[in-house]
């Protein structure tokens, strides 16, 4: 049966195929029809069609201007029939210039006919495939002008074609603003009117607010101008107000919330906006409720997480908006990655700045449990949400030490960042580290077993510099009052080489906390001279590249507190008292215009002097050969020194003999 | 003339049941029946205040009782006085301290069900001492002693209280316990609670923003309740009086587009029948019982539909119909008896309503005993002379009216004129009509003015037979209004523009049409009336017995939105 059906099919489409070539026009078109009649509706006649390479001929049928417009108008139809088969049928079309084709004959036919309308419809299916063939389309001013004229003006099936295929199109920064030049805003805004007592129409409405949604997208510009784009007697913003309400279809309302989020985020509407505060931000709460389908929810949290993203009123208030908490919790439940990545961002977004938002999320019946499961979930994108979700949280002292320690979170997070994660990922994942690795957090010790430390030391030499940041960071954490092998671990595995690269970073903050690390390290008297006796030559030569460097002064003033900290070693002191180098430019800093530089200049020289240790009066001494007594003194004399002079009277203090 | 005018008003306004569309509108507009259209007050009142009665004593009332504060026992509010501890424990215990202070208040009125959403609003003006505030809903009967959703010990005790609480933002469902709901509420928070009688839930509402649902499955009947506890604690109420902070239009209208989806997607059985053979059915016996004849057969023809009557008799009726709507009452009767003989006699009340709506046209113009006026649409009203409202400013009309009022002076024996003493006694025998009726008469004695007198003359013989024959009736209260609203025209020297003129509009002639169309339909042994109407009114007596039933839902099916479909 099925070999019969097929030679039939080659056997009767044979003859009317070779017509399409003939040059009689009434065969021509006697042809078309039979051949737009046996694809419609038929993906296999299609494919068929397609493979014995009709085309390029109905292409040319199409393109070419001088034929009957009957003959156009019937080639153009069966593309656009073509065009709503299988993806591969898309493909080989996109390959043969179909939509080159149809834009450039979109330049040329007259608006407002069928042959343009049909050649809309043609181009919008073949933009619903992807990837879209955005190429096609150029940023071309006339044909764009030309495009949003048809979008205001021409019949209601080509106004939707032509707004769909734009919204596809636009994707960058060119497109949104070379749309709104050609007045796409006003398009759209034209679509967006729903007439009293009539059923909005959502085929008519979504387009259009996709398109708006997409031009607005981090567009302060193209959103300043969509804010002041009227249609009658209402502009964009209250049109969309009107769409976001409880009686319009689930899916218009969530479009409708978007383009007010992303009119917010780009800066034309206020945080406190009513439109934000009464429109988009309950109607995606609501969205996020039980009753609605899966997609609807997720779609809602994932916006709704982007207009929460910052600011703190609007997390405070979406925390108490009907029960979104809950909701949100029973999203992450669903089974689409869409869903579970949408609440776990919404989540994030939420509790990035609230303790008490944070309490309220973490208090969520069983919610840690989904976050850890997330972080194992195989998609990355949900991965990824569940670690910013962590990360958010993370920013409570309080979780970290109960809710975290109870779940052990660190493990999948290490797991997570061990397995070559992605750069977003990694990014995520390390600061949500560094906070994990705070002194008080109890994972500290399990996570080092993990080769965190190793680990860490990697994404220093990572060429992203916030990556460096967080690697040195976490390291710095770390560090911090820790037990003398983790900072012997630390050292012997970042190596001198590397520290000494990072001291030489292009960002200030990277080489500020490699400092801080360094401080860290050198902390509590038997820390300082165990460490130093090991690495005393690479420590001081790290002073001073950094004394000696062109660094700005907060750079130098950790330095100089290393020294301090040296400085209260009690072998290390003589590493310093034996660089006279490094002792003139002491004495220099305690007349330093800077003011935390002599402080901190002051701190070391404090350490130096201190009585009742070995050897104080002999370094007394020098360091008065040195001038420095001198210049405590002056110190001690200046008017703009003044709340320093506690600390000087207290070095002077020491110099009993002297004075 | 003006002090005329109000005096005949005031006797026109004597009607027992005046149609809504001729009430003035008021310039206060009740916004609670706005927001719930369906409710028949009469029948179920809606909350609009604190009871006075029905609260615990702690509780104080202002401000046309829409104002609450907690004035406590004995003492009243105060200082917390300096106390050795074990007197001021007893002091606490006194004020507000235990959940003993705490006392509530209810509504007027249980929230009727022909609501569909009913929401209310309360603001907080000071949360007083601590705060210890709850607002909510209960049933008739329960404690006062407490705040809403507050049960005695143990829990359950106290069935269908409900309350939302300010100090720990947790709801309370008759227990002591609460769940945690929201966030907490203080002074100068607006709380809003919704209910929602198609879902029996109960959501709240805080400075706008919807809280999510806190209750479901509520019991019917419940009041507005807000409870208060430490002193100095008041809060102001708005039952919708005012506009709400909360968009409550929007979950308004989800609800209507919700329940009309819900109509649109019933699923039919099957076996109750081919639904669009019924609709014919249905589309056709409509047509023939008001008799449009040919579209009833056109209709008939195109789906098959069998036509139950005669088509000679569907005519009859047409053409009787059509001389009602025409306005040409008196043909109509003349028509019906001739061809139903028997039928206006047997049947008095018919005959006077007819009689009474070709006293109108005659005032109208467009029905004249004999036809000799051509009467079809040609206004030949003897009272169009003097003034159509745009004549007003018209200087002619104005004299007319000046010289008019010179004349139809109650004492009119000593004005001058030569037909004053044929009118006095005409009006006499027609109460509620005073002798300006000789007003009406033309003032000038024109070309046509004796044709016109005429008619005038015929037109008040008319009237007093038409009181004769009202005399005869049972005298009810219905067929005296309708009587003085018809003689009340008389009164005016422009009776289009008088409080009674909505009685000349042609749409007044359908139900004088139907009310005989049904008649005839009767006497020849066929329904009185068509499967339509009585489906329409099916339905609204369902929708009645719907919002007795407490079925919130029978708010939001608007029968005459879904017909205009």
């Amino acid at each position: 049966m099925q070999q019969f059906t097929v030679f039939m099919d080659i056997e009767s489409s044979r003859s009317y195929i070779d017509e399409l070539y003939s040059s009689d026009a009434v065969k021509v078109m006697e042809a078309l029809v039979t051949l737009k009649n046996s694809v419609i509706g038929s993906n296999r006649q299609k494919s068929s069609v397609i493979s014995q390479g009709v085309v390029p001929r109905l292409l040319q049928l199409m393109s070419e201007e001088s034929l009957d417009p009957n003959i156009r108008l019937e080639a153009t139809i069966t593309i656009g029939s073509l065009a709503k088969g299988t993806p591969e049928n898309i493909d080989s079309l996109i390959e043969k210039g179909t939509a080159t084709a149809l834009v450039e004959m979109l330049k040329t036919v007259p608006l407002g006919s069928k042959l343009a309308e049909a050649a809309l419809c043609a181009l919008r299916s073949i933009f619903s495939h992807k990837p879209a063939p955005v190429d096609a389309l150029p940023a071309d001013m006339r044909l764009l002008t030309r495009l949003t004229q048809i979008a205001r003006e021409d019949s209601q099936e080509a106004r939707t074609s032509v707004i769909r295929v734009l919204a596809v199109w636009c994707s960058g920064t060119v497109e949104q603003e070379a749309l709104t030049c050609a007045g796409a805003c006003s398009a759209a805004a034209a679509m967006l009117v729903v007439p009293p007592r009539s059923v909005p129409s959502p085929s008519r409405l979504v387009p259009a607010l996709e398109l708006l949604a997409a031009m607005c997208f981090k567009n302060p510009n193209v959103a300043q101008v969509a804010l002041n784009t009227r249609h009658g007697d209402k502009s964009i913003p209250e049109l969309l107000m009107c769409l976001v309400s409880r009686d319009k279809p689930l899916v218009v309302a969530l479009k409708a919330a978007k383009c007010l989020t992303f009119l917010q985020r780009a800066g034309a509407l206020p945080a406190d906006d009513s439109r934000i505060v009464f429109g988009a931000l309950p109607c995606l709460a609501r969205l996020c409720t039980k009753e609605n389908t899966e997609d609807i929810r997720a779609s809602a949290a994932e916006v709704l997480a982007y207009l929460t993203e910052v600011d703190t009123s609007l997390q405070r208030l979406a925390a108490i908006s009907n029960h979104l908490m809950s909701s949100l919790a029973d999203i992450v439940n669903c089974q689409s990655a869409a869903a579970k990545q949408g609440a776990f961002k919404c989540f994030a977004s939420l509790g990035a700045n609230d303790e008490d938002i944070r309490k309220m999320i973490i208090e969520t019946h069983g919610l840690m449990v989904h976050v850890v499961n997330g972080l194992n979930n195989p998609d990355p994108c949900v991965s990824l949400a569940a670690v910013r979700c962590l990360h958010s949280l993370s920013r409570s002292v309080q979780q970290l030490r109960t809710t975290f320690q109870d779940h052990a979170v660190w493990k999948p997070l290490m797991q997570l960042l061990n397995d070559s994660p992605g750069p977003e990922l990694l990014n995520v994942g390390s600061s949500t580290l560094c906070n994990l690795l705070l002194e008080f957090s109890p994972a500290k010790e399990p996570m080092l077993d993990q080769g965190a430390v190793e680990m860490l030391c990697n994404l220093t030499k990572m060429s992203d510099p916030a990556l460096r940041l967080n690697g040195i960071w976490a390291l710095m954490n770390m560090a911090f009052q820790a037990e003398q092998k983790v900072k012997q671990r630390i050292l012997c595995c970042l190596g001198t080489e590397q520290m000494f690269r990072l001291l030489g970073d292009s960002d200030t903050r990277v080489i500020m906390k490699m400092l801080g690390l360094l401080r860290n390290l050198l902390s509590t008297r038997q820390h300082i001279d165990a460490i130093m006796s090991e690495y005393s030559s690479q420590v001081m030569q790290a002073v001073i590249v950094v004394l000696e460097g062109s660094y700005p002064a907060e750079v130098k003033e950790q330095a100089l507190c290393i020294l301090g900290n040296i400085g209260d070693g009690e072998k290390s002191k003589d590493l310093i008292m034996a660089n006279e180098d490094v002792l003139r430019k002491l004495v220099d800093y305690l007349a330093h215009p800077e003011s935390k530089l002599q402080e901190a200049a002051l701190f070391v020289a404090g350490n130096l002097v201190w009585r009742g240790e070995a050897g104080a009066a002999a370094r007394q001494q020098r360091l008065a050969e040195l001038g420095l007594l001198r210049a405590l003194k002056l110190l001690r004399a200046s008017h703009h020194a003044a709340h320093l002079h506690d600390k000087v009277k207290t070095a002077l203090a020491q110099f009993n003999e002297f004075t | 003339m003006k002090l005329r005018k109000s005096e005949m008003a005031a006797i026109g306004s004597g009607r027992g049941t005046m149609d809504s569309q001729n009430q003035v509108q008021s310039d206060t507009v009740d916004r609670l029946k706005l927001l719930y259209p369906n409710v028949n007050e009469e029948e179920t009142p809606l909350p609009r205040a604190w009871s006075t009665k029905d609260k615990f004593s702690y509780i104080g009332l202002s401000q046309n009782n829409l104002r609450v504060h907690y004035k406590g026992g004995t003492q009243g509010p105060g200082r917390r006085p300096h106390l050795p501890y074990l007197h001021l424990r007893l002091w606490m215990y006194r004020h507000g301290k235990t959940h003993r202070d705490a006392a509530s208040v209810r509504a007027t009125h249980p929230i009727p069900a022909a609501c569909g959403l009913y929401y209310f609003e309360v603001r907080i003006v000071s949360k007083g001492r601590d705060g210890y505030m709850g607002i909510g809903l209960s049933a008739h009967g329960v404690n006062m002693n407490r705040l809403p959703g507050v049960g005695r010990f143990p829990p359950g005790w106290d069935k269908h209280s409900y309350g939302y609480h300010g100090d720990d933002g947790h709801s309370f469902c008759s227990s002591g316990t609460g769940q945690p709901y929201g966030p907490t509420f203080t002074t100068g928070d607006v709380i809003g609670c919704g209910v929602n009688l198609v879902d029996n839930t109960c959501f709240y509402t805080k400075n706008g923003h919807h809280l999510g649902i806190a209750f479901r499955g509520l019991p019917p009947n419940l009041y507005p309740t807000v409870g208060l506890q430490t002193p100095g604690e008041v809060v102001d109420t708005n039952f919708g009086q005012q506009p709400f902070v909360f968009d409550i239009e929007d979950m308004l209208k989800e609800l209507r587009a919700r329940t009309r989806v819900a109509i649109d997607e019933f699923p039919l059985p099957d076996e109750q029948g081919q639904w669009q053979q019924v609709l014919h059915r249905m589309v056709s016996t409509y047509l023939v019982h008001h008799g449009y004849c040919s579209t009833a057969q056109a209709f008939s023809r195109a789906t098959g539909q069998p036509i139950d009557e005669d088509i000679a008799s569907i005519k009859n009726r047409q053409r009787v119909s059509k001389l009602v709507l025409a306005g040409r009452v008196g043909e109509a009767v003349e028509t019906t008896r001739r061809l139903w003989p028997g039928l206006l006699e047997r049947d008095p009340d018919l005959l006077f309503l007819l009689k009474c709506r070709q006293f109108v046209e005659m005032v109208n113009g467009t029905d004249c005993e004999a036809s000799e006026d051509g009467a079809n649409g040609v206004a030949t009203s003897v009272i169009s002379h003097t003034g159509r409202p745009h004549k007003r400013s018209n200087g002619v009309a104005a004299d007319a009216a000046e010289e008019g009022g010179g004349r139809d002076v109650d004492m009119a024996p000593a004005a001058n004129g030569d037909h004053e003493d044929e009118a006095l006694p005409l009006v006499k025998g027609m109460p509620g009509v005073t002798a300006s009726v000789a007003a009406l008469l033309p003032d000038r004695f024109e070309a046509d003015a004796s044709s016109q007198r005429a008619s005038v003359e015929r037109m008040l013989a008319f009237g007093r037979e038409l009181y004769a024959m009202s005399q005869k009736l049972s005298q009810d209260l219905y067929h005296k209004s309708m009587l003085e609203d018809a003689f009340s025209l008389l009164a005016y020297s422009n009776p289009w523009d008088s409080p009674v003129g909505w009685q000349l509009e042609p749409v007044r002639r359908e139900a004088v049409c139907d009310a005989l169309n049904s008649a005839i339909l009767e006497s020849q042994g066929m329904q009185w009336s068509s499967p339509v109407e009585a489906c329409v009114s099916h339905a609204r007596s369902l929708l009645r017995r719907m919002s007795r039933a407490s079925l919130g839902a029978c708010a939001f099916a608007d029968l005459s939105a879904l017909l205009a479909r």
